[in-house]
């Protein structure tokens, strides 16, 4: 909105002014109502039936009795089961963020530092070949990969490097980093190709070395690179689901499983809701902390 | 400013349509499913329902049959053929003129919401043993009783399947198939231990710990708490619906314990993790098991010579599937000429010709493949059977089943 401030001055009349200033934001809102329309319907209507179920008390059958009010399922997760479930996987999505950030940032680098745009092309279309399947059904390639007869197994025992994968943790991370690394990647890439190399330039000629030179203008530059990458990596960690039950063999309680177990054999809805607006409120506040860190530059 | 009071006015309008339309269903349901939901509100629609069905006679059709079923839960097209039993939608339809409109469910708590739901007309349901007791619930209400005036057939029930603890009376549900969950093995990896399975084996197999020591990285079991606690629980000695904290935690303690042996809890895929060597005890369902054998087996591949499936020594879980007409019911005669049908010593028969499960239709044994009939891993021996028990609801304490699997897992 603030763009469209800037406004030809020759008009003087304050009238007319103001009267194309308000079509002109009526004009705005119509455009922009199919987008609020959908954000109402599908993000703000569910998530105020998901906070108001959150304190209804449960039916015989676990679904929300609405009209008798409760604040139990709120001060369960206070509880040291939920707070470990919680803190686990936190802990993951931020190692799983890390990891992507080390393996993706010189990944995105090489690709965007190619001279030859078709080059750059074709590399990113590498990246993005993967989602042309579905997620799912890569997760069970890996985890034919990983079992006692996959490749992965027989390269690592070949090279007396690792053993079986499947069902142990660095699976259920290999699994994750397979699967959000281009989140990471393609955000990196957009703020590394648009990097302005005379900055860089700049830099060596005030005789900083390669090192100092990445470490005072690139990496600064691609700060929101950085930042959208991790927060497009974070998000989806925290409320993975698919890759530790089918990879990790399901053997710790994740947030994820842990919600969905609420509102199946668990039969605890208004719980289940609790869950999912903390899982919110957990990454909205992460998603926060790191817009006021990398300023507004996204 | 104009902008946000517009936004605000849609919200409250949207919110206005969404609470009105709750307000006149009911006040069980959650938001959102807004229209059709008929619950606990609809008592005087049960009533009137409940007399149509008390006034259906024997034979009687009023209309398509709409099933609410498992998937592969009965034999009917190409399966049918593959099997070779007899197609029993086709032989349904072709008796009474009807049609039967199918649509398939993967778990219990799926069927339960749509029935909450109430948006489609469902006329028959098979759920299983601990969920007829929460849909039979006169709190819940979910389920219509059975006119056994009009299932002459229930005769050839089994009577170990009357009397059930979850529908005491019989009134709400007919028993459809049965089987047991216990522990599959591979021969190879139990003669290298040195354990003799010959003669029954253990829980101790998975809880403890000197003897499932060589094991360690190779056992599965179940994702499914009440399962997989009540696995424990019975290796303890107790109850598997046990609402005692004291030995829940007892059982807590020992699945923590077992934790590091386990490699997986899966229960889509227990019995291919164990027949390809991933695993080497897997706990799970007889007819997974079975139907991975039989798949895997060929004319020169034998897979019961190197892999079996018992229900320990110290007991196990037997569940069974059972129809009903929930209260979404339609056509509620159709659904009992159905009940009659499937109870039919010829149908029955063919039923577990082709799911491999037991079958509580007595008068279907003459009927059923000799060699499914005496295999014990379908049809338990009587000493086994007398050590089986079904899981029961537990009410609220369902909640804490579900916390001390969490637990128990870390």
């Amino acid at each position: 909105m603030t763009m469209l401030d800037e406004r030809p001055s020759e008009e003087a009349n304050p009238e007319l002014e103001r009267k194309a200033e308000r079509a002109e934001s009526w004009r705005g809102f119509f455009t922009a109502l199919p987008t609020y329309l959908y954000l109402v319907v599908f993000f703000v209507l569910p998530l105020i039936i998901i906070t108001v179920i959150s304190f209804a008390e449960r039916s015989r059958t676990g679904k929300p009795v609405l009209g008798e009010w409760t604040l139990d399922w709120w001060i369960k997760l206070g509880d040291p089961l939920v707070r470990s479930v919680v803190f686990r996987s936190v802990w993951l999505a931020f190692l799983n963020t890390l990891l992507s950030l080390l393996l993706g940032y010189p990944f995105a680098y090489w690709i965007a530092t190619r001279k030859s745009a078709l080059m750059r092309n074709f590399l990113l279309v590498l990246v993005l070949i993967p989602f042309w399947s579905n997620f799912l059904v890569r997760t069970y390639a890996w985890r034919t990969l990983l079992d006692s007869n996959g490749l992965v197994t027989k390269v690592g025992e070949m090279t007396g490097l690792w053993g079986k994968m499947l069902f142990t943790e660095p699976a259920v991370f290999l699994g994750l980093l397979y699967g959000y690394l281009p989140f990471m990647v393609l955000p990196l890439y957009a703020a590394i190709e648009h990097l302005d190399w005379n900055l860089v330039e700049a830099a060596r000629d005030l005789y900083a070395d390669a090192r100092k030179a990445f470490i005072k203008v690139t990496l600064p530059l691609s700060k929101p690179g950085i930042i959208a990458g991790s927060i497009l990596v974070f998000i989806p960690s925290l409320g993975a689901y698919v890759t530790p039950d089918l990879l990790g063999g399901s053997k710790t309680t994740l947030l994820g499983n842990y919600i969905v177990t609420q509102f199946k054999s668990g039969r605890n809805w208004p719980f289940g809701a609790a869950l999912s607006v903390t899982i919110l409120a957990i990454m909205m506040v992460a998603t926060i902390i790191y817009f006021r860190k990398g300023g507004k530059t996204l | 400013m104009r902008r946000l009071l517009i936004l605000l006015a849609v919200v409250a309008m949207l919110a206005a349509a969404c609470s009105s339309s709750d307000g006149e269903s009911s006040d069980t349901t959650a938001a959102g499913g807004d229209e059709g939901t008929t619950t606990t509100a609809a008592a005087p629609a049960d009533s009137e329902l409940q007399a149509k069905i008390n006034a259906c006679t024997v034979g009687e059709t009023d209309g398509d049959l709409n099933l609410y079923n498992w998937t592969e839960y009965i034999p009917y097209g190409s399966e049918a053929e593959d099997y070779g039993v007899t197609d029993l939608v086709a032989k349904f339809e072709e008796e009474t003129g009807v049609k039967i409109v199918q649509t398939f469910y993967e778990d219990n708590e799926t069927m339960l919401s749509q029935i909450e739901a109430g948006g489609a007309p469902y006329d028959l349901i098979v759920p299983s043993d601990y969920m007829v007791s929460t849909m039979a619930d006169p709190e819940v209400g979910l389920l219509m009783k059975i006119n056994t005036d009009a299932v002459p057939n229930l005769k050839n029930l089994d009577p170990k399947f009357t009397n059930l603890p979850f529908d005491p009376t019989g009134e709400f549900s007919v028993p459809y198939q049965a089987g047991t969950s216990g522990l599959g093995y591979s021969f190879e990896a139990l003669d290298a231990a040195g354990v003799d399975y010959e003669s029954g084996i253990s829980w101790g197999l998975i809880f403890d710990p000197d003897m499932s020591a060589p094991f360690a990285g190779k056992i599965s079991m179940l994702n499914d708490e009440r399962e997989t606690l009540g696995a424990a629980l019975k290796y303890l000695g107790y109850s598997v619906n046990t609402t005692s904290q004291a030995e829940l935690d007892e059982a807590t303690a020992i699945l923590k314990d077992a934790n590091s042996r386990i490699a997986a809890y899966d229960s889509a895929a227990f019995d291919d993790l164990l027949m390809s060597g991933e695993t080497v005890i897997a706990h799970g369902w007889n007819g997974g098991f079975l139907g991975s054998f039989d798949q895997a087996s060929t004319d020169d591949y034998d897979a019961y010579e190197f892999f079996g499936y018992q229900v320990p020594v110290e007991g196990g879980i037997i569940w069974v599937d059972l129809m009903a007409i929930p209260v979404t019911a339609e056509h509620p005669c159709t659904a009992l000429t159905f009940i009659n049908f499937i109870l039919d010593a010829e149908n029955g028969g063919d039923l577990t010709n082709y799911t491999y499960y037991m079958s509580p239709n007595l008068a279907a044994y003459e009927y059923i493949d000799p060699d499914i009939l005496d295999d014990p891993m379908v049809f338990p021996t009587e000493e086994t059977m007398a050590k089986l028990e079904f899981i029961a609801d537990v009410g609220d304490f369902s909640l804490e089943y579900s916390d001390a699997f969490a637990a128990a897992k870390g």
